[in-house]
């Protein structure tokens, strides 16, 4: 459960975002619009990377402003570039990095890492430099990183930007068996068709909000 | 910090990070101490033997002593001039089977591992303000970022061949650095989104 009460966003002179409310429970939700409307800033007030200017932003019933922590810790991110989220040399270190604060046993976490890493098909590349996946394989691992902590709610932001055909259809098959409420951020809009829900943005503002296939209509005819 | 871990199944793998950075520190400590050449050769083979030992095969041994080749020429060289064969040999010798050893280490290592033990060699420090956690933190963004920065300048050259932009370090530095740094500060927010940074 996502809340959005009149949110604002000011970056420098320029209003970001502008007077937002929404309340989202839908679990697939997708978010499109132009360069530069605010897509990436409304998704990054979620998880509390970014915070209102004015207004609040509540997930799973705590205002992100008063608990980033503790938020940043339900709500997993995935972001465009995955070098950029990996941290670790290899593809079984980076996972388990993600599970060092948890306090769990060697073995335990071993066991977690094996088993997302086998689930989404990268078991074999295990002990691989991280370096030397594909650009897919490499979102995949990113991916794996964020799930091993089990998040309930996820966040992506353009994550198949980068990627071929093949692998944003790896991506979105993905996308359909996770349990968890998902915030897709996307310019691949074969991608929400299946969605519940569809937000356009406009120059920070929500022009469109509801199924899929009528919000893309408006934000076709918004770019025409 | 070149080597990347090689998996395997040796008893190398097997022995904790500290046997190894210790069994790495002895035998360094020996190899200054050797000064004759058949009491080199002797530890040539030594190192030799670990190497098959730890199965991780010719070409990342090979990777391990290869950045070293033009300076170990040049030392040759110069000692052979100055001091005859024999000291060249030896003291040449010594500086490539330290590389290799240390090499070694690093091949047969996880990198998690390796963090564990320097956490530890840390951890005394913690009480002078010092986290042991970001200390390994930044070794293995370091170690991570190095192909990361090295795919950016390629891509950096390319663009510019692309437009026939003929090689000037100002135009190739600047677009270098400043997609490190947009790198750096996406890095910053992914750790921060990990919830790594409190
Ligand atoms: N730190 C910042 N300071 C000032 N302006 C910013 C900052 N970050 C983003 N912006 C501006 O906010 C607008 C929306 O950005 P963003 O949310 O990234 O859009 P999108 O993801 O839809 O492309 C853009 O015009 C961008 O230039
Ligand atoms: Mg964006």
């Amino acid at each position: 459960m996502i809340e959005f009460t009149d949110v604002h966003v000011r970056l420098g002179r320029r209003d970001v975002l502008s007077g937002i409310t929404l309340s989202l429970t839908e679990r697939r939700v997708g978010v499109v619009g132009a360069n530069g409307s605010g897509k990436s800033t409304l998704a990054r007030l979620i998880n509390g990377l970014a915070m209102p200017t004015s207004g609040t932003v509540t997930v799973l019933g705590h205002d992100t402003r008063r608990h980033a922590a503790r938020i940043r810790r339900e709500v997993g991110f995935l972001f465009t570039d995955p070098d950029a989220q990996i941290v670790m040399p290899t593809v079984a270190e980076d996972v388990a990095f993600s599970l060092r604060r948890k306090g769990l046993s060697a073995a335990e976490v071993a066991d977690r890492v094996e088993q997302v890493l086998s689930r989404h098909g990268l078991a074999d590349h295990a002990d691989h430099p991280a370096h030397q996946l594909s650009g897919g394989q490499k979102q995949l691992l990113a991916l794996c990183s964020v799930l091993v902590l089990e998040p309930r709610i996820l966040i992506m932001d353009e994550p198949t930007t980068l990627l071929d055909l093949r692998h944003s259809r790896v991506v979105a098959e993905l996308l359909a068996e996770l349990p968890q409420q998902v915030v897709v951020v996307t310019h691949d809009l074969g991608l929400l068709d299946s969605f519940d829900r569809v937000l356009v943005l406009d120059e920070g503002r929500i022009v469109a909000d509801g199924l899929p296939s009528s919000a893309i209509d408006h934000y076709r005819k918004l770019m025409s | 910090m070149i080597g990347i871990y090689v998996p395997g199944d040796s008893l190398l793998h097997h022995l904790p990070a500290w046997a190894k950075v210790l069994g790495l520190v002895v035998s360094c400590t020996v190899l200054v101490l050797l000064g004759s050449l058949a009491a080199l050769a002797g530890f040539s083979a030594f190192v030799a033997i670990l190497y098959v030992v730890s199965g991780v095969g010719f070409t990342a041994a090979w990777a391990q002593i290869r950045p070293l080749r033009w300076f170990a020429l040049v030392l040759f060289v110069m000692q052979f001039v100055l001091m005859g064969l024999d000291t060249a040999v030896v003291s040449t010798l010594r500086i490539v089977l330290a590389v290799a050893l240390a090499g070694l280490v690093t091949l047969t290592t996880r990198f998690a591992d390796m963090m564990t033990f320097f956490e530890r060699c840390f951890g005394p420090l913690r009480g002078v303000g010092v986290d042991p956690f970001r200390v390994s933190l930044l070794l293995s963004l370091t170690v991570r970022s190095v192909p990361v920065i090295s795919a950016l300048a390629t891509r950096v050259r390319e663009a510019q061949r692309a437009r026939g932009v003929s090689w000037s370090m100002r135009a190739f530095a600047i677009p270098l650095v400043v997609s490190a740094l947009r790198h750096a500060d996406a890095l910053g927010e992914a750790l921060s989104a990990r919830g790594l940074d409190d």
